[in-house]
């Protein structure tokens, strides 16, 4: 089986955002960007599913200005087999997105798609689940773990209240929690290897796609700041302190 | 505006994320309510007395049981004929629901949102509330999430809604639900707690973490909670986690025990009205925020506090 691996380049989750004085979003200008954490598991877990023999060949593809292909780049370090790169500068929204990720999967044919659940830039949390829609196809959100038997994949869920397991029929999209697995380090040799791997260019246009926004921004602002407060010596100040709270009695 | 409020349920009765997201969506008009489940007329009976509700639309079929996205999202597509938003809540059901439906309409979901301040216009978190956007959609239809910290709750009676059925779309053959480990706790729950005790990795490991944590939390009436490291490390399963990627909480008090404050945790706890902090760290960045903070090693202060209140 054929595995798809969309992959974001955001801002380091190392960082700080810097809020632009003029309001217009945060700052990315001459800032460290690298590959969104849930897609590091989503790669991570497409390629065990190549090394235990049930995937044949993984694809990354990105969306974005042409510097992701830094990102695809690592996604083929990691143990990608190619990539696709979908040049788009500006604003792709998760529904422009998913409509480009179903035109690649048209084509591709895979059986499963990988996702991470969220990038951590926009927080949006749709990008798998529009396109499980736009296939038809189930979805397994939140996973923290992945069973392919056959025909079925079985997917564990990270959910509010605990874990939930659902049988989905394959080809499925999977979209990735935490505790998935931990995303291994491209080693130097892999890396100088993934220099060669192919990586296709293409936009939108090529697909039919239109990437004009659907959501305006009109402003973006720093949050409230929260001042910190008092220190207290002893546990018994502190207990003063939950008193008069009300919180202890 | 005609909107339409997914309805949280276990089939038994309505949970509280519903009642916030009532709030979210009375801001921009009439609020219908969707029970889809099985077996849940009492929940559609519930759901008729919460305040300023005009109609519950009740889709009683077996293959709604577990909330799957698949066979929940057509039949919203097809009850969105005759509303105009559909809002669900931000919690692990509203976010696999709601793209699903927003893409089979052709919308572009505005997610988690923490404010209305227009018919279209929105106000949400991004970089893990690091910044604030305010959002103008374009579309026809609106998709949403809400994040239920941001709203009030509305009331559970007052409201004397009708209740239609309506036919629940059929099983769409693509997934089946195959088992649940959902935890049960005599405790609040965290997202709706007014007290919540929270450790991280400074507990050590998971048996300290329930020696130290638990009593206190007993003692406050407390729900507990975890940082993601302490998740990570195995100490408490994967719904203890407050944060950018867990559960978002704003209880009246917050306790952070052993947490060192990394950006993704605070993004979960900061609206909290009081935050207080124990670490022996006087640098840790949970300072900076706490509004109480105690220096101190946790494992002699917290066996103190619980015996002292």
């Amino acid at each position: 089986m054929k595995i798809l691996v969309p992959v974001k380049r955001v801002l380091d989750y190392n960082l700080k955002p810097r809020v632009k004085a003029d309001g217009s979003g945060v700052d990315l200008a001459n800032v460290k960007q690298s590959m969104n954490p849930f897609d590091e598991i989503a790669v991570e877990e497409a390629i065990r599913l190549k090394e235990k023999g049930v995937a044949t060949e993984i694809v990354a593809v990105s969306i974005g200005e042409a510097k992701a292909q830094d990102t695809l780049r690592t996604a083929l370090a990691m143990g990608a087999d190619r990539a696709i790169l979908i040049v788009h500068d500006g604003v792709a929204e998760p529904l422009a997105i998913a409509k480009l990720l179903k035109a690649v999967a048209d084509e591709e044919q895979p059986g499963l798609v990988i996702l991470g659940k969220q990038a951590i830039d926009d927080d949006s949390n749709q990008t798998g689940q529009m396109l499980a829609a736009l296939l038809g196809w189930a979805q397994g959100t939140f996973a923290s773990k992945v069973e392919v038997a056959g025909d079925t994949v079985n997917v564990t869920r990270e959910v509010d209240g605990g874990l939930e397991t659902v049988a989905l029929k394959v080809p499925a999209i999977v979209t990735t929690d935490l505790r998935l697995n931990e995303p291994r380090y491209a080693s130097l040799p892999n890396i100088m290897k993934a220099k060669s791997k192919p990586l296709a260019q293409k936009t939108p246009a090529d697909y039919g796609v239109d990437m004009a926004p659907r959501l305006e921004t009109l402003a973006v602002t720093e949050p409230p700041k929260r001042q910190a407060g008092i220190k207290v010596a002893s546990v018994d100040e502190l207990v003063e302190k939950l008193k008069a709270l009300g919180v202890a009695a | 505006m005609k909107t339409l409020v997914l309805v949280e349920h276990d089939n038994a009765s309505v949970k509280d994320a519903t009642l916030h997201t009532v709030t979210a969506a009375t801001k921009l008009g009439e609020v219908h309510l969707l029970v889809a489940g099985a077996g849940c007329t009492a929940v559609a009976d519930e759901a008729a007395k919460i305040a300023g509700v005009a109609k519950v639309h009740l889709a009683d079929d077996p293959a709604l049981a577990n909330q799957l996205p698949e066979n929940i999202a057509p039949l919203v597509v097809t009850l969105m004929a005759g509303h105009d938003a559909f809002l669900a809540s931000a919690t692990t059901t509203g976010k696999n629901i709601a793209p699903r439906v927003a893409a089979l309409l052709d919308v572009m979901q505005v997610s988690d949102i923490i404010a209305v301040d227009g018919p279209d216009t929105f106000t949400r978190p991004i970089y893990a509330g690091n910044a604030i956007a305010r959002v103008k959609t374009s579309d026809k239809k609106l998709v949403i999430t809400v994040r239920g910290t941001a709203f009030g709750k509305a009331a559970r009676d007052g409201g004397s809604a009708a209740v239609e059925a309506v036919s629940g779309s059929a099983n769409s053959g693509l997934a089946s639900f195959v088992s649940a480990e959902i935890a049960s706790s005599e405790r609040p729950e965290l997202t709706s707690a007014k007290v919540i005790v929270s450790g991280g990795r400074g507990l050590g490991s998971g048996e300290n973490y329930h020696k130290l944590i638990d009593p206190l939390a007993d003692k406050l009436g407390a729900a507990v909670g975890a940082s993601r490291a302490a998740v990570d490390a195995g100490y408490v399963p994967n719904d203890y986690q407050v944060g950018q990627t867990g559960k978002i909480v704003a209880p009246d008090v917050y306790i952070a025990i052993g947490i060192s404050g990394a950006i993704q945790h605070l993004a979960g706890m900061k609206d909290s009205k009081t935050i207080i902090a124990i670490n022996k760290d006087e640098d840790a960045p949970i300072f900076q925020i706490a509004d109480i903070g105690l220096v101190a090693d946790l494992f002699q202060a917290v066996p103190e506090l619980t015996e002292k209140l």
